[in-house]
Parts: structure tokens; sequence; C-alpha cells
């Protein structure tokens, strides 16, 4: 199946598609919550409030988007402001040190998220058994054994299945750039 | 991005680890939650007092009204009360 764009999506969650909406979380998941725990640093109870923030946000303005192509940067913003703020509120961070994340270190990282996410729209197209294999050992740190175990392969062929699905993937990217 | 080489992809795959998949769920289930929010908000806005209750405590006053104080019906309902 292919996957839908960005804005299919958003066009599609606007009119009211409840499986738009699911696949919208999921695409934006990761990103949001990566935003929240690696670029900002917020411990787990304020990632969660923000997380949930952001989403309800998203579905609640998802109209005001002008752009529908621009949902990833309005959604990256949207976090950005929100871990801001709930930098500021906090009593681990003063105004001046939340202020410094903000301009420098978190934006260096919302850079390389952004490429992240990139490599993950290379990898969906890239689709099963890679984008499993992939997922389950680089973001979920699953080791050899667990992911043999899961999938009913030998541990034994997973290193050469990382390594063919790492090429095909690299071609997709590549293909794309 | 363009000059991939396989340990940037690599590195680019562990930056993005799946969220809390609870997280997950109960953004996804705000579409379902839509119809009691828009009842608590109606609520709110026809009863002072319970406005009041909702606003000095959210998580209470839900409990009171019957609905599951979930985060995602938190923030769309603090959304909604002018909390952003």
């Amino acid at each position: 199946m292919a996957t839908r764009t960005d804005a299919q999506l958003v066009s599609r969650c606007r009119a009211g598609d409840p499986d738009a909406w699911n696949e919208l979380v999921e695409r934006f998941s990761r990103y949001v919550y990566a935003i929240c725990v690696h670029a900002f640093r917020l411990d787990s109870t304020d990632a969660e409030d923000v997380f949930q923030d952001v989403f309800a946000r998203v579905y609640e303005r998802l109209d005001r988007l002008r752009d529908d192509d621009a949902v990833r940067p309005w959604i990256a913003q949207l976090t950005r402001r929100l871990c801001i703020d709930r930098l500021r509120e906090s009593k681990r961070e003063s105004p001046a040190e939340a202020e410094e994340l903000e301009t420098a270190e978190a934006d260096e990282t919302l850079a390389r998220l952004d490429e992240a996410l990139a490599v993950r729209a290379g990898l969906e197209a890239v689709g099963d058994p890679c984008r499993d294999i992939l997922d389950r050992f680089f973001a979920r740190d699953e080791s050899y054994r667990t992911i043999g175990e899961a999938l009913g392969l030998p541990s034994g062929t997973i290193a050469s299945r990382i390594s063919r699905c790492l090429a095909k993937l690299r071609v997709e990217l590549e293909g794309r750039s | 991005m363009t000059g991939y080489d396989e340990e940037r992809i690599a590195s680019a795959l562990r930056l993005l680890p799946p969220a809390p998949e609870a997280w997950v769920q109960a953004a996804q289930e705000l579409p379902l939650a839509r119809t009691a929010i828009e009842s608590i908000v109606a609520r709110a806005e026809a009863d002072a007092a319970f406005r009041a209750r909702l606003v000095a405590d959210l998580e209470a006053a839900l409990e009171e009204a019957g609905c599951d104080a979930t985060p995602s019906v938190l923030a769309s309902l603090r959304l909604h009360l002018g909390g952003g």
C-alpha cells in the first residue's frame, strides 16, 4: 500500500477519518517524543504532559493549518514552544538556562531529528521485513537473539539481514534526495 | 539529506525510539473522547460553579462528571478552558 503524504493525511483527518488520525499520531509520535526527551530533556511526567498537549492542539487546530504540507514543521514548532514553556515553569531550570537550551543545543538536536524523520519515511517506504528488523535493532535496541525469537529467524542470520536492509534503505534514501 | 552512509542512517534510526505505547494510544483516542469533552465544556459554560471546580481541580471535577481523566482528555480540556 502506498504511504500517504503528510498533506493527504491531514486532509483525511480534517474529513473526520479516524484511521487517518491514528496514522498521523503514529507518524509523528516518535518525533514529538524525541523533541521532548532528547532535545529538551524533559522528565517522563513533563514529557507525557507536553506529548498529550501537542496532539490535543493538533487535533483541535488542524483546520487552522494553512499549508497541509507544513504539518511537520508546525508540529515541531508547537512541541518546541510547549517544551520551553514547561522548562520555564519548572523549578529545575531557571529561565536563563531554558533560553540557552532553546537557542543552541535543542535547535541542533531538532535539525538532527528532522533528518531522522526523513530516514524513517524511507524506512516506511522500504517496508517489512527490513522496516521491522531495522526498527527493532536500532530504534528499540533489541538484541539479535530477541529479534530472532520475535521474527522466527536464527539469531546468527540477523547481522547479515541488518546489513542487507541498511543497504536497501540507503538506496531508497538516495533515490529520494 | 545527501551523502548517506550506513553509520549515518543507523544514527538517525537510533534517534527516534518509539514513544510509550500508552501515550500513543491516549492521543489516538482523542476523537473518541471528543463527545465527553464537548459535554463537559458545555456544562462548564452553563454552570459557573462547575467551571470554577474544573479550573480549580480538573481531575476531581472530571471524576465528579463521570469522565476518565486521561492525559489526553486533560490536555484537550485545558485547551478548551483557555489554558493555551
